[in-house]
């Protein structure tokens, strides 16, 4: 993968042509509202939803409060059976301690589970820049790679991909990189998946060295959880003489016990199962493996910092928020501008990189507030709270702090709201069909309503609330 | 993006530990409710089991404990499996089912994984399995195991005794030791990554057939 | 005309009416409806004549002090009421919802005033689903998305329609997304807002109503702009408007 989402285009801009792309809209409507229905039916199954829920969003929450001690007790239960931690304090040190430790095996290849963390800090790039190919071997991640695309979703990377266009990628792209698809391949999903399998088995058996993240760390035991579908976490988990996790600091739970409630919110708010295919668990260094664990900030600690953003760090990457978001449905996962699209990255791309640039300005815009990521999200981070949080954070352009302002200040006493709407009901007539500026937005597709003679205020006052 | 406040020099455990305590410094605790289900009582454990599983593709089948050995040959005789990897520990006559006109073959010393990929498939038992997930779990136990052995083959056989079965996953939880490695299994190899459509068997064993025995 | 089983239970309402900026500026037929139709249900309202505007806009688009400033002077009028009917999904929500999660995110105390969106005091407090209105058209009815998800209003406004005499009620097919308007989403992401009201137009034309109802008139401006630039001849109508109907209206 070498594109990437640097120097991106605001949030309007990129969704306006992906909206315009015909294509793309029909694959994204077609999955999300797939995946949607999927996961209403598995979580109107259980009779405890709501209870799993705020327990998982508590879980998490003492989890946060008391991250240091957490931290702390995965070192040490890790360390004890045979692991070795790492501290990576942003994406530069988390990238240089992953390649001293691949240079250290002698390896120039690596296989890669998916992985939101390492994409979040380029290791790919990173490891490129220094003679080490790193192998996705995640269907989907396979298809960006081979595609030289980037990904647009948490859990479905080359969901904007149709399965025309990913037998196309097959066709002309994985001889480059390993062994070819077959001639006659056609764009059944069954026989696309069958072409992945072949195309990955051999390095499956041979690579020494296994990249991954983790979707839970278990402090009491220093366990890691990775939930997976297709088995090629399994087969990079298990057969590889070295292992390397790169997982965030806010993947943490307390207790094993714990997992009884994640193991149930995570399968059916991400995949819509009722449990995904495959869940490897384990601790420390097993079966004979090397085992690292590298434990990432990189802005994490920051965002834990806002009281209200905080609640970001929660976020279990299920993407039910994504596939709920009539926004993300209509501009696509690339229009974000990061790793992380769709509801949750609009608040947590702005709270990890800051609001310096114009598209992380943007992000907490890009939502209409309706509502339906707060509703879907299994540990109820309340996304539209936080993007407005965000935007009151972020810096304003002047014409519209001028406009705002002028509202303000006619809100602010009745005497002016009713002066203003008597002088707006005296030139209603002459308001154009379109106008111009920022306000044109609304009239190229919408008309104005008519403005009335008299507003409300002034009837009620000529008539007495109607009795005159 | 270091902090101006704390020193440079500081290892990034520190300094990540350090930024994470100013950060929380005054935060409320939290109380942690678990007003979910621990158990579900009452369940038809076999029968959901095999609904669930049914659900996912897996092959099920339901035989009382005294004729798994029968099914055991009868699967392998459908697959037409001519050579086994068995795990250690697996009751004799499961092992003696599969043996007989079939070649065995044993996980000691530890198979490379090009050696795992020839054989026809694998048999094993399992820890527990969870009924309303459709859920087998393994924890390389006896009869089970390394986590190699159920993932390379392409066949997949497992025997679930009805006392291992428990409904719901917190039960499933309580039961398992987390210092023993674990795979658990809901079904054979899957993607969603086309179109968001589930297609059964990319790496993992393409074909997961399980005897319950009740 | 009175309500039968509100005149049973012999009770008298005080209630100040929030009419909100928009309706107040923009849709003063919709107030006059509520103001009607309250009184017919034997209601005494009162409008404060100091209100102005929730300060939702301001919030919304990240102007937290001007927002605070409204969200006190919408306190200091409306404390002394028992009950505040707001003819507005949003506005009542922004009042009840969000009220709290400003005053913490601004790190100040609000008072938030007892607010209720106009189907949720028929139905909760009034008790009442057969408000004796007559309306003799085909309807489809948009729960616009903070009466949904944040005041959680439920079935009230289509119990309330049902009951209306003449009116036949037809389901809006994927009558949870939302229309696109947003406040100042509208503006600010044009080409997603226009998108996605033009797929909310579409299910509208599917259901062949004549009428497209809501209880908030700033969704409905943004549909009802949609279905007038496209001369489709579906007009938009407050609940308010449609339940203050009678047949003394023919
Ligand atoms: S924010 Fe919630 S719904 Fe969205 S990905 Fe994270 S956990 Fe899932």
């Amino acid at each position: 993968m070498s594109r990437t989402f640097v120097g991106m285009p605001a949030f309007p801009r990129n969704a306006t042509r992906a909206v315009q792309n015909s294509q793309l809209r029909y694959n994204l409507r077609k999955a999300t509202h797939t995946i949607r229905g999927k996961r209403a039916a598995v979580v109107g199954e259980l009779p405890d939803w709501a209870e799993l829920r705020a327990a998982g969003k508590a879980i998490k929450d003492h989890t946060l409060r008391n991250l240091d001690t957490y931290l702390l007790q995965l070192e040490e239960a890790v360390t004890r059976a045979g692991g070795h931690v790492h501290w990576a304090a942003d994406a530069a040190e988390a990238n240089r301690i992953v390649t001293d430790l691949v240079r250290a095996t002698g390896e120039t290849s690596v296989v890669k589970v998916k992985s939101m963390a390492t994409q979040e800090i380029g290791l790919n790039e990173h490891l490129a820049a220094r003679g080490i190919t790193a192998y996705e071997t995640d269907l989907a991640e396979l298809i960006v790679q081979l595609g030289d695309d980037l990904p647009s979703h948490i859990l479905v990377p080359a969901i904007h991909r149709n399965r025309a266009e990913i037998r196309e990628i097959f066709l002309s792209k994985m001889a480059e990189w390993g062994r070819p698809a077959p001639e006659r391949l056609t764009d059944e999903p069954r026989a696309l998946a069958e072409a992945a399998r072949l195309h990955l088995r051999e390095r499956f058996l041979s690579t020494k060295v296994a990249i991954s993240g983790a979707n839970f760390m278990i402090a009491e035991t220093g366990t890691l959880v990775v939930l997976e579908s297709e088995g090629n976490g399994r087969m990079c988990l298990t057969l590889p003489e070295t292992l390397i996790s790169v997982v965030g600091i806010e993947k943490l739970l307390p207790t094993w016990r714990d997992l009884e409630v994640f193991l149930q919110l995570l399968p059916r708010s991400s995949t819509g199962e009722r449990m995904n295919p495959y869940t490897s668990m384990w601790t420390g260094a097993v079966d004979g493996q090397e085992f690292h664990l590298v434990l990432l900030d990189n802005g994490r600690t920051r965002v834990l910092a806002d009281e209200v953003g905080r609640q970001a760090l929660r976020c279990i990457r299920c993407s039910a928020c994504l596939n709920v978001c009539p926004v993300y449905e209509r501009a696509g996962g690339h229009a974000y501008g990061s790793v992380y699209p769709g509801p949750i990255g609009a608040i947590l791309t702005p709270q990890l990189r800051g609001l310096g640039s114009e598209l992380d300005r943007s992000l907490p815009y890009a939502s209409s507030l309706c509502g339906a990521c707060f509703d879907a999200c299994p540990v109820a981070i309340d996304i539209p709270e936080v993007l407005v949080h965000l935007r009151a954070k972020a810096r304003h352009a002047r014409a519209e702090r001028a406009g705002m302002r002028a509202a303000g200040w006619v809100f602010d006493r009745p005497e002016r709201l009713a002066r203003a709407q008597r002088l707006g009901s005296r030139f209603r007539r002459l308001v154009p069909r379109r106008l111009p500026g920022p306000l044109a937005a609304w009239t190229d597709t919408r008309d104005l309503p008519d403005i009335p003679a008299t507003s409300f205020r002034d009837w009620w006052d000529k008539t007495d609330g109607g009795r005159r | 993006m270091t902090s101006p406040m704390i020193p440079p020099t500081r290892s990034s455990r520190d300094l990540i530990l350090a930024r994470v305590r100013a950060a929380v410094r005054g935060a409320p605790e939290v109380e942690i409710p678990r007003g979910y289900r621990t158990a579900a009582p009452g369940t038809d454990l076999v029968s959901l089991l095999a609904e669930r599983l049914d659900d996912y593709r897996a092959q099920v089948h339901v035989v009382p404990e005294a004729e798994v050995p029968g099914a055991v040959a009868a699967a392998l005789d459908r697959r037409g499996a001519a050579r086994l990897v068995v795990p250690g520990g697996l009751p004799e006559e499961w092992r003696r089912a599969a043996a007989a006109g079939r070649e065995i073959v044993r996980d000691d010393p530890p198979l490379r994984a090009d050696e795992l990929d020839r054989v026809d498939g694998v048999l094993t038992a399992c820890a527990v399995a969870v009924a309303e997930t459709g859920t087998i779990v393994l924890d390389s136990g006896p009869g089970q195991g390394r986590r190699a052995l159920t993932l390379v083959p392409d066949y997949h056989l497992c025997v679930v005794r009805a006392a291992q079965i428990v409904a719901i996953v917190p039960e499933a939880v309580a039961r398992l030791d987390p210092a023993a490695p674990q795979t658990w299994i809901a079904g054979p190899s899957a993607t969603s990554d086309i179109e968001l459509n589930r297609v059964e068997g990319v790496h993992g064993p393409r074909t997961l057939e399980v005897i319950i025995a009740s | 005309m009175n309500h039968p089983e509100f005149c049973e239970r012999g009770l008298a309402v005080r209630v100040a009416l929030f009419i909100t900026c928009v309706n107040d500026t923009l849709f003063p037929g919709t107030g006059r409806a509520v103001v009607s139709l309250l009184r017919r249900l034997g209601c005494e309202v009162e409008f404060p004549a100091a209100q102005t505007c929730c300060g939702q806009m301001h919030v919304n688009t990240g102007y937290q002090a001007e927002g605070v400033k409204l969200a006190r002077h919408f306190g200091e009028v409306f404390a002394g009421y028992d009950a505040v009917v707001a003819p507005s999904g949003s506005c009542a929500s922004m009042v009840r919802e969000q009220y709290p999660r400003l005053a913490r995110a601004a790190g100040v105390t609000l008072t938030v005033p007892k607010v209720y969106d106009l189907s949720e005091f028929l139905v909760d407090v009034l008790e009442v689903t057969d408000v004796g209105a007559y309306f003799p058209h085909r309807v489809t009815y948009h729960p616009t998305c903070h009466s949904l998800r944040g005041l959680r209003v439920g079935d009230k406004p289509t119990k309330l329609l049902e009951q209306v005499r003449g009116l036949e009620l037809v389901p809006l097919p994927a009558a949870d997304e939302c229309c696109g308007f947003g406040g100042t989403f509208a503006v600010k992401n044009p080409a997603i807002s226009s998108a996605m009201c033009a797929d909310k137009v579409r299910n509208v034309m599917d259901t062949g109503a004549e009428v497209l109802c809501a209880a908030d008139n700033s969704c409905l401006m943004h549909i009802g702009g949609t279905l007038k630039r496209q001369r489709t001849g579906v007009r938009v109508m407050h609940l308010a408007e449609i339940l203050a109907r009678t047949e003394a209206d023919k």
